[in-house]
């Protein structure tokens, strides 16, 4: 079990350490550099700035820098936004991204989960095809439409919600709206079939026969089988949240990490753009990780190598 | 009567050794021709209702898409003067004076955007580029997937565990960073090697979409390859196997020959769920302004265009909108169908 846990942390390091490695270089790929795009600056002050920043070295003294710099959690300062450490800047915008995707998680898993279940009990029923129609068209609606969507009937045509930013606890309900539809219905899905496995199980129909109720016995007894499923799909589901967020936080001007993201690409922010892939990267990877393992510990049966 | 033979003797009953009567032969014919894995699989999928509109469905956008914008009146960067910005069946001042002097001309279905493009066919043209994206990008990613997996598979041991690490690192890689850094990376270096002679098709296809292809061929192919390995693992145990080493076929030869045909079920199912994803995946970077370039449209894009004027223009997202969703929708509802019906696995 340790093996297993030291092994995977020491595969997530090394994940880490790849993605840092593969965007420093792809990022480097572009031609031009942060300071093209300003006007009328001398070639003087041009390279003072490179030197500045580090960027009249050669590409790969650079890395080793940049990697040396990061051992020591620094890394480094926002090149647009003057005065600003990429950590401060990190440290400012995750808790907002942080927050809305760990709403949508909740959201997705409260209401995925019954509802999954509850169509897998109803097998075949209205409410089992209901559930089903429902899930499979949640599936094919990407975040953005069902956002832009909501906006046009829930803020421009009937005004009962604020239709950008976050600053009251209402204009958090559409942006976790459109970010745990996709999850919500996915795990219906997932609750449905792998519930539908459970209830033919055994010791199902011995709880049944020693009288257990139907509620206790679909949430108690077949649940913690059937819920295994959901667990492995956590991770990725965080990820995609996490990342999937940036197109949310587009549509609702949120002030997130992924707007910071998207929008350090074209200005050429080097240390913006390494800071936060690798922090999200980070983040993603050790999420991973955690679910790996608290997967073992919900399931006994599983034998780790 | 004869009387109670000995248990344990040899004698023989001469009566069970005479020739088979013609009733007892016609008891022997098979009454029904042995089905093959095709036919068995297309009968299933045949019954499947669901299966079958979602089919249907998806040949007709596939017409919609690829045929109908090569006899459609208008072009899709066509920009008509005078004509900017009308609504559903709209007609502009010059339009009408034609009308009025006895002309015809093609109604602009949607309307026009705001520099007089016909939207019925960027909406089409829209559906073709996300289509186009979505096919390639899972054909590529079929070939690279099960070329990897297979030979992982087939080969196993240090060179297995090897690849498979590979993968593993890959598959816990964060792929939209990724994509979205390698789609803005990209876009350069294709626009150098456009220039080139011999690649001269990047500018005809865009060098986004192109970019786009190598993204999505270069990040999605370890969950085929996954598939693909584990399916050629339990394969390579048949006995055709190993006749076919004996007989002296080469490893290339069996994984082509023998093994990738035997688990083309799979393949099928695994690329057609792909396509839909990589629709997903395009019309999402589209949306954020790193997709195809203009003036060709994609889906996402012209959504993402439609925000600007939604309180005046609602149906200019409502179109590309539910053009996303039918197109999802319907290739996930043909893999569930092709899967229940080829994948054995999912056969009771």
């Amino acid at each position: 079990m340790l093996k297993y846990i030291v092994k995977r942390i020491l595969m997530g390091v090394l994940t880490a350490f790849i993605v840092a490695t593969l965007t420093f270089f792809i990022m480097n790929l572009v031609p031009g550099g942060p300071f093209l795009s300003e006007k009328a600056v001398t070639p003087q002050a041009q390279a003072a700035m490179e030197a500045k920043y580090g960027l009249d070295k050669p590409l790969f003294m650079q890395y080793l820098t940049y990697m040396g710099d990061l051992l020591h959690g620094n890394m480094g300062l926002s090149i647009k936004k003057r005065g600003f450490t990429v950590t401060d800047i990190i440290g400012n915008k995750f808790p907002v991204s942080a927050r809305l995707g760990g709403l949508a998680v909740l959201v997705a898993v409260m209401i995925g989960v019954p509802l999954g279940s509850v169509a897998a009990y109803r097998r075949g029923k209205t409410l089992d095809n209901i559930i089903i129609v429902f899930s499979t068209a949640g599936i094919a609606i990407p975040s953005f439409l069902t956002s832009t969507l909501m906006m046009y009937f829930l803020s421009v045509k009937l005004k009962l919600l604020p239709s950008l930013g976050l600053d009251s606890p209402q204009s958090y309900i559409m942006p976790v709206i459109a970010l745990s539809l996709y999850p919500t219905c996915y795990i219906a899905r997932l609750m449905r079939s792998s519930m539908l496995d459970v209830i033919g199980q055994d010791y199902m129909r011995t709880a049944r026969a020693k009288g257990v109720g139907t509620f206790k016995a679909i949430f108690k007894h077949a649940l913690r089988n059937a819920i295994l499923p959901v667990v492995t799909y956590l991770g990725p589901l965080l990820a995609a949240l996490m990342t999937g967020s940036f197109i949310i936080e587009k549509i609702f001007t949120i002030p997130g990490l992924g707007h910071e993201f998207v929008s350090a690409i074209p200005s050429r922010d080097y240390p913006l753009i390494m800071g936060t892939t690798i922090f999200l990267a980070c983040f993603i990877i050790m999420m991973n990780v955690i679910v790996d393992i608290a997967y073992a510990f919900i399931d006994p049966r599983i034998k780790l190598k | 009567m004869e009387k109670k033979k000995n248990l344990l003797s040899f004698q023989l009953n001469a009566d069970d050794f005479l020739p088979a009567t013609a009733d007892e032969k016609e008891s022997l014919v098979i009454m029904r021709e042995s089905v093959g894995f095709w036919q068995d699989g297309f009968r299933r999928f045949k019954k499947n209702k669901i299966a079958m509109t979602a089919f249907v469905i998806v040949a007709v956008i596939m017409i919609l898409a690829f045929i109908v914008p090569l006899f459609y009146p208008y072009a899709y960067e066509q920009q008509i003067k005078g004509s900017e910005r009308l609504g559903i069946m709209e007609y502009s001042a010059s339009e009408l004076d034609r009308i009025a002097a006895g002309e015809s001309v093609f109604p602009h279905f949607l309307g026009t955007d705001q520099n007089g493009r016909d939207y019925t066919i960027r909406v089409l043209v829209g559906a073709r580029v996300s289509m186009t994206v979505g096919i390639i990008a899972s054909a590529l990613i079929l070939l690279i997937g099960s070329v990897y997996g297979a030979v992982a598979g087939y080969f196993g041991g240090n060179v297995d565990m090897v690849m498979m690490r590979i993968v593993d690192v890959l598959y816990t890689v964060p792929d939209v960073l990724i994509i979205i850094l390698l789609a803005q990376v990209l876009k350069f270096p294709l626009q150098n090697l456009s220039k080139v002679p011999g690649f001269g098709w990047i500018t005809a296809l865009g060098p986004n979409m192109v970019s786009m292809f190598l993204v999505f061929a270069l990040l999605y192919w370890v969950g085929m390859a996954r598939i693909v390995r584990g399916q050629i693992m339990v394969l390579k145990q048949n006995e055709y196997v190993t006749a076919a080493k004996a007989l002296g076929a080469t490893d290339g030869r069996i994984i082509k020959k023998h093994l990738i045909t035997n688990c083309i079920g799979t393949l099928i199912v695994t690329t057609t769920l792909q396509i839909p994803s990589s629709i997903f995946t395009e019309s999402f970077l589209s949306f954020l302004g790193l997709g195809v370039q203009a003036p060709m449209p994609s889906l996402g894009s012209l959504a993402s265009n439609a925000l600007n004027g939604l309180q005046t223009y609602p149906e200019k997202l409502f179109a590309p909108a539910f053009m996303i969703f039918i197109i999802i929708l319907s290739f996930n509802l043909l893999g569930d169908g092709l899967r229940d019906a080829f994948d054995p696995k999912m056969k009771k």
